[in-house]
Formats: structure tokens, C-alpha cells, sequence
């Protein structure tokens, strides 16, 4: 158990490209952080430097207030789960948890009993004299995690664990691995790229983009007040919907008609020395079909009309998705999360905004559809460089 | 057409046997021939009969009672152990670091190693004829273990980096992370699984070692190192008149047996397939 501290934290590779930069954070005792950002953002590579496995090129790197920039690996007492489990294939299951202790010269006696403790934590009590080709992945996964836990190190370090799991495992592991932070107690930090393990697991997520931390904060946090425009789309399924617009006469121009603004909104906005022309980012949870809603609950939104392309019905609620007449809103960020997430140009006609309606709606595809929503839950983003413009925190 | 697509890969099965069992003769012909020779008496030897009509162990019982033979054997296994040895370890050593690491020369010493494996052999004889005389080293054990770990190590470097390239890197780093100096996680993680990779390896050492004449005829003068392959052509019958053919047959039966023995031997240990279950897949 212990508290990391990284300090400026820089990785430079020796042809100068610059993979992580200037990396401040300061990680609790019995903390579970989560490191998550699109592939090549350096959250790996910041996981590695913590490990030990990569150089630090600049900054500091404490451990319990120590320094450790120049130990290695063995001499941090941390443990990581991999991305592929990286176990050992000619051990048993056994002897892949209990390598740590013998490397530890622990006496055989010790190792048994930890191991067997190891193996009751994760139900792996009955696998313990099987190759790991002869197990699942789920079972390899734990194994991988009984390995790190069996010596009861100063923290954890996980890249990508559930990665490599099918859809419906992922979910219960997710679970378990949460529970099993919490009964331990240990420090925790956790790399993914699944923004939805990085809200349900962690304490704290930090937000990395191009070598760069973005933002640091609770998942809810993270979620209703993203510090830019790349947190703000990165955070969050469905994502946020992006539309250009115009700040004019305390109102506020937009493909979805104008409307004015909220007093909440127009004094962040004054205050942040907002452009005039600005990035409205909206959640799909603050839509409603207009039907739906009592008229007297309208106020303090806008209406707008649009066909309904296609409708998911989830059951609980619906989500609607409309494509809405002119432009796109465009900025480095949004371009390079469309990227991230494989978004094709095949739509290329309009915008597209995703709306979660309540389960009531009528909403049929290829029908109008009159959608309210909330102006004063909207966000503004200056698309130059992506800061929230409502960003109270 | 069930009958059809039943006959069809049937057909084809035999077709298939029969041309296994022509490639199979064609290559066992010529061995047999020998193993038959070796047991023929000297009457018959000439009778062009491929099974002998009189079997005989003379010719056995002949060259190991010469001391020419057995002293050859014994340099022979020697020389090729010593060398194969030495020339897997440096291998197994230099592979690793080209299959892991990045070093300045790392290329150059790739493209060295492929330019040695391509060099003519015959080439070198002569000038290393007059280097080991110059330097004492003709007609001894070290000279031609020597040149044999020359002409081996670019075979064994290129076998065990493909097999190092095999197992991943994140076992590596796993056993650091557990807590293994790079020394342990070497000894315990990753020689383990480049096992099979080291003795495929070492056979092929073995048998080119083993198999040797050029070096063995050139920088021998007498059995004090001269190996089988060597000795074979210097064999005599009990006059010089005599034909020694009969030994030279049982002899080249026997330095065989060593090189199947080895293959059989290891085979087992050739297994595919012995890092599944590492990583995902």
C-alpha cells in the first residue's frame, strides 16, 4: 500500500518524439485510478514508466515519497496485470502464482498457504494443477490477477485486463475486479481506452491525449463538467452531440434554432471570454420528446423538429437519432475522436445528434418527431482550442 | 456423387501414399546398399546382390579391432561435442540479443553472420592450412573445433532468434515485474521455453560438425585428431592390395547410428507448440 506521485513525469524516445509530457498526478493511498485516452496517448507508456519496465526521461517518480526514477522493477514491490496475462506457459497454475514468492525466497510453507489464499480469492482453487493453455481466458485472466495479488504488493498496475474478454465476461470481471480493489485496499492504477470501464471502475480518471493529461477528476465529474472539448466527447455513451454556433444578443444561434441563454450559462460564458462563434456540446440525455413532457416543464429549453433516422428502443428508455440541416462542427479534437472511434464520412449531409427520449415517446423512424431540450444543460467549447467555455469546476 | 466424393479422396490418398513411398526408396536405396555392403564377406562383394547371400560380422568386428577406427570415433565425438556447445551457447546468447535488444552494429552483425553461412568453404582451406601450422594448431582438437563454431554459429544464430522472436516479450517483463533479476527471468522464464528451439539447434550443429570432411581431410595429418569421416578414407584392407570396402561400409553404418539416436532422442523435445497458453490465442 502506498501513495505514487509522478512529478512532471516525461518519457522522450531517442529519436525525439515525445510520448508522454510533463505528467502531474498524485495517486492516494488505496486509490484506483484509471489512465484511459484513445491508442497512442501515452497512457501505456505512463503505466510502464511507473512500473519501471520504461525510462523516465525528465520529471520524478515517487514512490511512499521515495524516489524511484532509477529502481528497477523488482526493487518498486508493485505488481501488473497484463494485456495478454503474460503467464508462464510450462508452469502450473501453482507455480505461476507462487513464482513472485520464490523469487522472494519466501519458505514453502508461506508460499502454499498465500497461493492457496490467492486461488480462494479467485475461485481458482480447483485449476491450481492446470497449464494455463488448458484454461479459458476468464481463468488465465485470474490467474494473471492471482499472481499479482499473491505477494500483497505496494500497488497494482493493470494494462488492459479485460481487453481480451468477450463482451459479457468483461462486464462480470469488471465487477469482480472492482470488489477485489476494494477488499484489498490496495493502490490501484488501471490503463484502458474503454471510457465505460474508466466511469465505472475508478475512484478518479485521468483523461490523457497525445502524451497530454486532459483532465483529472471523479468519473461524474468528468462527465458534467469536462475541462474541453475532448474530455467532454470522450467521456460519456453516447457521446456528446457536437453542433456549431453563434453567441449573438445574449441568445444563441444553432442548427437547432435560436434560443437564449440560460443566466447560468450566459455568466460562465461571460466570464470565459467567449468567441462569438462557439461549439454547443450537448448529452443525448438532456432531449425529450416534446409530446412527452408537460408544457410548463418546456420553459428554459428549445424545440426543435426533425425526422427520425433510425430509433433504438433499449426498453427503459429510446434513443433516437436525428440528422439535423447545416453545417458541422469541426475542430482537431472532434476530428481525432471520430477517428478514435471509426466514425465514417458516409453522412456527410448534415450533422447527426443522438437523443435518449424516455420510454413514453412515440417516435417512429422516418416520422417528424417535435424534440425539447434543455438550454441550460448545454456546454459551449471554443473551437480554436477546445476549451469549455462553461467550465465551472 | 456420394460415391464419387467418397472415391475421389481415396484415390488421391494412393496416389499420394505412392509417391511417398518412391521418394522414400529413392533416398533409403543407396543407405541400404551401404548397411547391406557392410555385411557381406569379402567373397561375395562384388556379387551385385542386394540382400547378402552370406551375412557377416566380420567387417564390424574388423574396425573395431583397428585402433585407427576407434581413435577416430573418439575425435569425431569430441571435437563435434566441444564445438556444438560452444557454438549454442555463444548462439543462444548472440540470438537473444538480436532477437531482444537494440544495439549500435546490431544489423552489421546479422549481415556478417549471413555473410560467413555463405562463404565457400573450400576457399578457406588453404589459408587456414598455413595459419594453423603457423600457429600450432594443425592436427589438433582445437583446430578444427575452431573452425567448426566459425561455420556453425551463423546457423545457430539464425535458428534460435526465430525461436526467440517466438516467445513474447511480456513474459519478460511479467518475471521482472514478479521480481526476477534479468538473470533469473532468463533462467527461469525464457530458457524453459527456447528449449526446444536450443536443441533443434544443437542437433543441426551436431550433424554439420559431425558430418564434416572438408576441414577434417585438410587439417588432419594424423589420428591424433582426424575424425571418422576423415579416417574412412584412409582405411586399408589387412594388405595394401585388399579391397577395404567392407569396412568402410561397416563404418559408415556405425558413425550413422550416433546422428539417429540424437534426432530420436530429442525429438521429443522438438515439441510445437509449447508457448501456447502464454498470451492470449
Amino acid at each position: 500500500m502506498a501513495e505514487i506521485v509522478l512529478d512532471k513525469v516525461t518519457k522522450r524516445y531517442p529519436d525525439g518524439a515525445l510520448a508522454v509530457s510533463d505528467v502531474d498526478i498524485e495517486i492516494a493511498d488505496g486509490e484506483f485510478v484509471i489512465l484511459v485516452g484513445p491508442s497512442g496517448c501515452g497512457k501505456s507508456t505512463t503505466l510502464n514508466m511507473i512500473a519501471g519496465l520504461e525510462d523516465i526521461s525528465d520529471g520524478e517518480l515517487r514512490i511512499d515519497g521515495k524516489r524511484v526514477n532509477e529502481k528497477a522493477p523488482k526493487d518498486r514491490d508493485i505488481a501488473m496485470v497484463f494485456q495478454s496475462y503474460a503467464l508462464y506457459p510450462h508452469m502450473s497454475v501453482r507455480e505461476n502464482m507462487a513464482f513472485p514468492l520464490r523469487l522472494a525466497k519466501m519458505d514453502d510453507a508461506t508460499v502454499q498457504r498465500k497461493v492457496d489464499d490467492a486461488a480462494r480469492i479467485l475461485d481458482l482453487t480447483q485449476h491450481l494443477d492446470r497449464k494455463p493453455a488448458n484454461l479459458s481466458g476468464g481463468q488465465r485472466q485470474r490467474v494473471a490477477m492471482g499472481r499479482a495479488i499473491v505477494r500483497s504488493p505496494k500497488a497494482f498496475l493493470m494494462d488492459e485486463p479485460l481487453s481480451n474478454l468477450d463482451a459479457k465476461l468483461r462486464v462480470q470481471m469488471r465487477t469482480s475486479v472492482s470488489k477485489l480493489q476494494k477488499q484489498l485496499g490496495t493502490t490501484t492504477v488501471y490503463v484502458t481506452h474503454d471510457q465505460t470501464e474508466a466511469m465505472t471502475l475508478g475512484d478518479r480518471v485521468v483523461v490523457m491525449r497525445g502524451g497530454l493529461v486532459q483532465q483529472i477528476g471523479s468519473p461524474q465529474f468528468l462527465y458534467e463538467q469536462p475541462a474541453n472539448l475532448f474530455v467532454a466527447g470522450f467521456i460519456g455513451s453516447p457521446s456528446m452531440n457536437f453542433l456549431p454556433a453563434t453567441l449573438e444578443n445574449g441568445g444563441l444561434a444553432t442548427p437547432l434554432g435560436s434560443f437564449p441563454l440560460s443566466d447560468r450559462v450566459r455568466m460562465l460564458v461571460e466570464s470565459a471570454n467567449a468567441p462569438r462563434e462557439v461549439i454547443m456540446g450537448i448529452r443525448p440525455e438532456n432531449f425529450e420528446d416534446a409530446h412527452v413532457l408537460d408544457p410548463s416543464a418546456q420553459s428554459g429549453g428549445g424545440t426543435f423538429t426533425a425526422t427520425v433516422d433510425v430509433l433504438e428502443s433499449m426498453g427503459s428508455d429510446k434513443f433516437a437519432y436525428f440528422t439535423i440541416e447545416g453545417e458541422t462542427a469541426t475542430s482537431a479534437e472532434l476530428d481525432e475522436l471520430a477517428a478514435d472511434a471509426g466514425a465514417n464520412e458516409l453522412t456527410a449531409s448534415g450533422p447527426q445528434i443522438v437523443t435518449r427520449l424516455s420510454a413514453a415517446s412515440l417516435a417512429k423512424p422516418g416520422e417528424d418527431l417535435d424534440v425539447w431540450f434543455d438550454a441550460d444543460k448545454i456546454q459551449l467549447f471554443d473551437p480554436a482550442d477546445g476549451r469549455n467555455l462553461t467550465y465551472a469546476g | 456423387m456420394a460415391a464419387i466424393g467418397s472415391a475421389a479422396p481415396a484415390g488421391a490418398k494412393a496416389r499420394w501414399g505412392l509417391v511417398d513411398i518412391a521418394v522414400v526408396i529413392y533416398a533409403l536405396v543407396p543407405v541400404l546398399w551401404i548397411v547391406s555392403l557392410s555385411f557381406k564377406t569379402k567373397e561375395t562383394l562384388t556379387d551385385g546382390n542386394f540382400i547378402p547371400r552370406s551375412w557377416t560380422w566380420q567387417n564390424y568386428v574388423d574396425i573395431f579391432n583397428t585402433n585407427e577406427f576407434i581413435r577416430a570415433l573418439v575425435n569425431s565425438i569430441g571435437i563435434a561435442l566441444i564445438a556444438t556447445v560452444i557454438a549454442v551457447v555463444l548462439g543462444t546468447m548472440a540470438a537473444y540479443a538480436i532477437a531482444r535488444l537494440d544495439f549500435p552494429g546490431k544489423q552489421v552483425l546479422v549481415g556478417v553472420s549471413l555473410l560467413i553461412a555463405m562463404f565457400p568453404q573450400v576457399s578457406l582451406v588453404s589459408p587456414l592450412f598455413e595459419m594453423e601450422r603457423g600457429l600450432g594448431l594443425f592436427d589438433t582438437w582445437p583446430g578444427l573445433i575452431l573452425p567448426y563454431i566459425t561455420f556453425a554459429l551463423p546457423l545457430a544464430i539464425y535458428t534460435l532468434s526465430a525461436f526467440f522472436r517466438e516467445i513474447p516479450w511480456e513474459l519478460e517483463k511479467a518475471a521482472k515485474m514478479d521480481g526476477a533479476t534479468p538473470a533469473q527471468a532468463f533462467r527461469r522464464v525464457i530458457a524453459p521455453l527456447a528449449a526446444p528451439g536450443v536443441f533443434t539447434t544443437a542437433i543441426l550443429v551436431f550433424i554439420f560438425c559431425w558430418n564434416d570432411f572438408l576441414f577434417a581431410i585438410s587439417l588432419t595429418s594424423t589420428e591424433s585428431s582426424r575424425t571418422v569421416p576423415a579416417a574412412l578414407s584412409f582405411f586399408t584392407g589387412s594388405s595394401q592390395f585388399e579391397d577395404p570396402t567392407g569396412t568402410v561400409c561397416a563404418a559408415a553404418v556405425v558413425i550413422t547410428i550416433p546422428i539417429i539416436l540424437f534426432v530420436l532422442f530429442f525429438q521429443r523435445r522438438i515439441v510445437a507448440g509449447l508457448t501456447s497458453g502464454a498470451v492470449k490465442g
